[in-house]
């Protein structure tokens, strides 16, 4: 396969306007936090881009009580088709304003701006337009005649798409009529900084949508805060297994978005070129930072090695880089912590006897960055095949029969996505009914859209966000 | 009455389709609302809790892929064969909640009304909780009901039968296979059901009853990493069920609390199903 070779095409960052600090968005201001100030910094190039303010205790309590009194006050109140415009609003202008934001997430993120730029962006704006025509619909969500809002909701999100992770939460919450508090990831909270611009000029009332910024403690701060009705959490298992464990025994819903380790599964009559770019877009995708990344591809025996020359093959031609540059296809690793983490359990892989293989790329000398990796001879008991990387690293397995290859897909504790790759539509079929997976993706990876749910079995948690049944985790049913 | 002795019964726990004893050798007495003896019941042990799991998790790959509409017509011979032995329960529940000749045909009335609706529901959830999803680009997107697995449920203390129906019927009827376990005071007519299940085509396995004490096989439960739903109806102590449900969260099992209706409503079936979302490209 040729590469060729391109000029530099870096994207501008002049359209972002960094302020050198930031304090918290509550009750429609933005005010000092009472915790310690932290940095966030440009993973590309370990630059610090802004100093963001810490939450402590009281400044949550102050952001719950915002979201309590907008609640009571003006957002529960308000008929649906105001809502509605208030919604449609921050779609439009989160589409007027969408270069700025990519640019941001890009520069605060580390992912390329191919991929800010038209995917995470366009589907925020998709997010808010699709849930601004349920607000005034709520009675056809098949919850009965008169759903009911909860109330304050608490939504902590994380670093891989911190835009659209926002999207994920706040748009429904606000649709079906609650207030939030929402917290960023610490080594992302720009971009949702920046949403309370899109806020103001929207002309939201005061305390619908407040942000408060911190690492683990201001997290745990605001889901254990008695006041709040709802809890949202995307991130690890681990941590949503915390939170979990914090809301037994309250009145809180709760529905988590946490890991996974999908099976991406090729058969031999795979349509090939297809197959082989979609398990490049499964597991290296936004540097493979994605729960439902197809991080274990299963391939059938008798095409194994055809697929893993041509996989080589087209790795070499990924593009690793600056990630502002329009034709860069890997960015940087979100942090040094992650990176570290790639690091030990790549290194696992390496010990237990699984083969390495990465793609010959040079790597930029600052900032945070990993070659895409594939790993083959990878066997179901290696810790590369169990846990999640939530990194650019593939391991390869092999199987024979249809049977063993759903054995094998669903012989984790997670259950997020899962991809099939066969040119026969009843195989399709029968591996979607037998994966034990919340989202499918037949002879396509990686798809997602605010019409359709996602959401996870077994411990990658429960609940859905989008679609009818994301709707549903933020209304209380009359029937 | 005539002077023959009657014949009593052993009741004991009903595990994977056959009735033992339980493995501890445990039993306690069960007496009737007045304080009369009625029997020694089983008390359930661990290693019975385990073997229910066992149990349930080898009968759910047969039970969750049956068609919805053979799920419905065994839920529905359930209900027959429920009816046919009205009288017996009827006599229990009397015994055990010490109400009226009459209330007591009206629960069990209402027992064997509830299996009934819930059998209807086999073949609707994927119409009523499913979506085809219009999403913005050439794709099938198609999101289906599938049952989330194995389901521990606390049935409720006070309502012997139709209580347990409540919260049983409504686990089965998505394909999901669950350990129940019945009321601590008043077990007799769960495992009377029991034997009902196991003459109406059922599968072994997909119901398992525990008799015993909640507190106890609570937390065996809950934290049993094969279990993946826990309904906390039956437990009344507050404490109790925090520490059960945060015990749960070790492999995130989805939560039915306290307090939750138990009506027949389809909101009783939805916990214990899982959204799958499935797509496909369209193209020629």
């Amino acid at each position: 396969m040729p590469k060729f070779d391109y000029a530099p095409a870096p994207e501008s960052r002049s359209i972002v306007d960094l302020r050198a600090s930031y304090g918290l968005f509550i009750d429609g201001e933005f005010t000092d936090g009472g915790g310690t100030p932290f940095k966030t910094v440009n993973p590309a190039d370990e630059e610090v881009l802004a100093e963001v303010a810490e939450a402590d205790e009281a400044d949550v309590d102050r952001a719950v009580r915002a979201a309590r009194r907008a609640y009571e006050k003006v957002w529960g109140p308000m008929p649906g088709r105001e809502r509605a415009k208030y919604l449609f609003r921050i779609a439009r202008i989160l589409a007027e304003r969408s270069r700025e934001f990519a640019v941001l997430e890009t520069l605060d993120n580390g992912k390329p701006i191919k991929e800010s730029r038209d995917v995470d962006v366009p589907l925020v704006s998709q997010w808010f337009f699709y849930h601004a025509g349920w607000a005034d619909k709520l009675e056809y969500a098949g919850l009965g005649p008169n759903p009911r809002p909860l109330g304050v909701a608490a939504q902590v999100i994380p670093w891989n798409f911190p835009l659209l992770m926002l999207a994920w939460k706040v748009a429904p919450a606000l649709a079906a009529g609650n207030t939030v508090v929402l917290k960023p990831a610490e080594t992302t909270p720009l971009t949702a900084l920046l949403f309370a611009d899109v806020c103001r000029q929207a002309e939201l009332p005061p305390g619908v949508v407040n942000i408060v910024t911190g690492a683990g403690e201001t997290g745990r701060l605001v889901v254990s805060h008695p006041d709040v009705d709802k809890v949202a959490f995307t991130g690890s298992t681990p941590v949503g297994r915390e939170i979990a464990r914090t809301v037994a025994g309250t009145d809180k819903r709760l529905t988590l978005e946490l890991g996974g380790k999908a099976a991406n599964i090729v058969f031999d009559d795979a349509p090939l070129d297809q197959a082989i770019e979609g398990i490049v877009r499964g597991i290296f995708f936004n540097q493979g930072h994605v729960c439902c990344a197809g991080s274990r591809l299963l391939v059938q025996e008798s095409i194994a090695q055809e697929v893993l020359d041509r996989l080589k093959a087209r790795m070499a031609t990924l593009r690793l880089g600056d990630p502002l540059d329009k034709n860069t296809d890997i960015g940087a690793i979100n942090s040094a912590e992650q990176l570290a983490r790639i690091r030990d359990l790549a290194a696992t892989g390496d010990a237990e006897g699984a083969e390495r293989w990465s793609a010959p790329c040079p790597l930029p000398d600052r900032g945070y960055w990993y070659a895409p990796t594939i790993f083959t001879g990878v066997t179901q008991a290696h810790r590369i095949a169990r846990e999640e990387i939530f990194g650019p690293v593939l391991s390869v397995l092999t199987f024979r029969t249809p049977s063993e290859a759903i054995e094998k897909a669903n012989n984790t504790p997670y259950g997020l996505s899962a991809g099939v790759w066969t040119e026969k539509g009843s195989r399709i079929l029968a591996m979607a009914n037998r994966l034990r997976a919340g989202v499918v993706w037949a002879n396509t990876f990686n798809q997602f859209d605010p019409a359709s749910p996602f959401g996870g079995y077994k411990e990658s948690g429960y609940g859905r966000e989008g679609g009818r049944h994301g709707l549903a985790s933020y209304l209380e049913g009359t029937r | 009455m005539s002077d023959r002795l009657d014949v009593r019964k052993t009741y004991k726990l009903f595990i994977g389709g056959a009735f033992p004893r339980s493995e501890s050798g445990r039993t306690y007495e069960v007496t009737s609302s007045r304080g009369a003896f009625l029997a020694n019941a089983a008390k359930a042990s661990r290693k019975d809790a385990r073997d229910a799991v066992v149990a349930a998790r080898k009968a759910f790959g047969g039970w969750s892929t049956r068609t919805p509409y053979n799920r419905g017509q065994i839920l529905y011979r359930v209900a027959e064969v429920l009816e046919g032995r009205r009288d017996q329960l009827v006599a229990e529940v009397r015994a055990a909640e010490g109400v009226t000749e009459k209330r007591a045909h009206g629960l069990v009335d209402a027992a064997v009304d509830t299996w009934v609706w819930y059998a209807g529901w086999s073949d609707k959830l994927a119409q009523v909780t499913g979506n085809a999803n219009q999403v913005n680009g050439p794709f099938f997107n198609l999101s289906t009901p599938e049952p989330t697995g194995v389901v521990a449920v606390a049935a409720p203390q006070a309502s012997s039968l139709l209580g347990l129906v409540e919260v049983l019927a409504p686990v089965l009827v998505g394909g999901n296979t669950a350990v129940v376990v019945s009321s601590y005071a008043r077990p007799l007519p769960s495992i009377t059901l029991a034997e009902i299940l196991a003459t109406s085509d059922v599968p072994g396995g997909v119901v398992n009853v525990l008799t015993g004490d909640i507190a106890e096989v609570g937390s065996w439960l809950a934290g049993h990493l094969d279990v993946d739903a826990l309904d906390l109806t039956g437990v009344e102590d507050p404490d109790l069920a925090r520490e059960l449900e945060a015990e749960a969260a070790i492999n995130l099992k989805r939560i039915v609390r306290p307090g939750t209706p138990t009506a027949p409503d389809l909101a009783r079936i939805t916990p214990f199903l899982e959204t799958k979302t499935v797509w496909h490209p369209i193209g020629v």
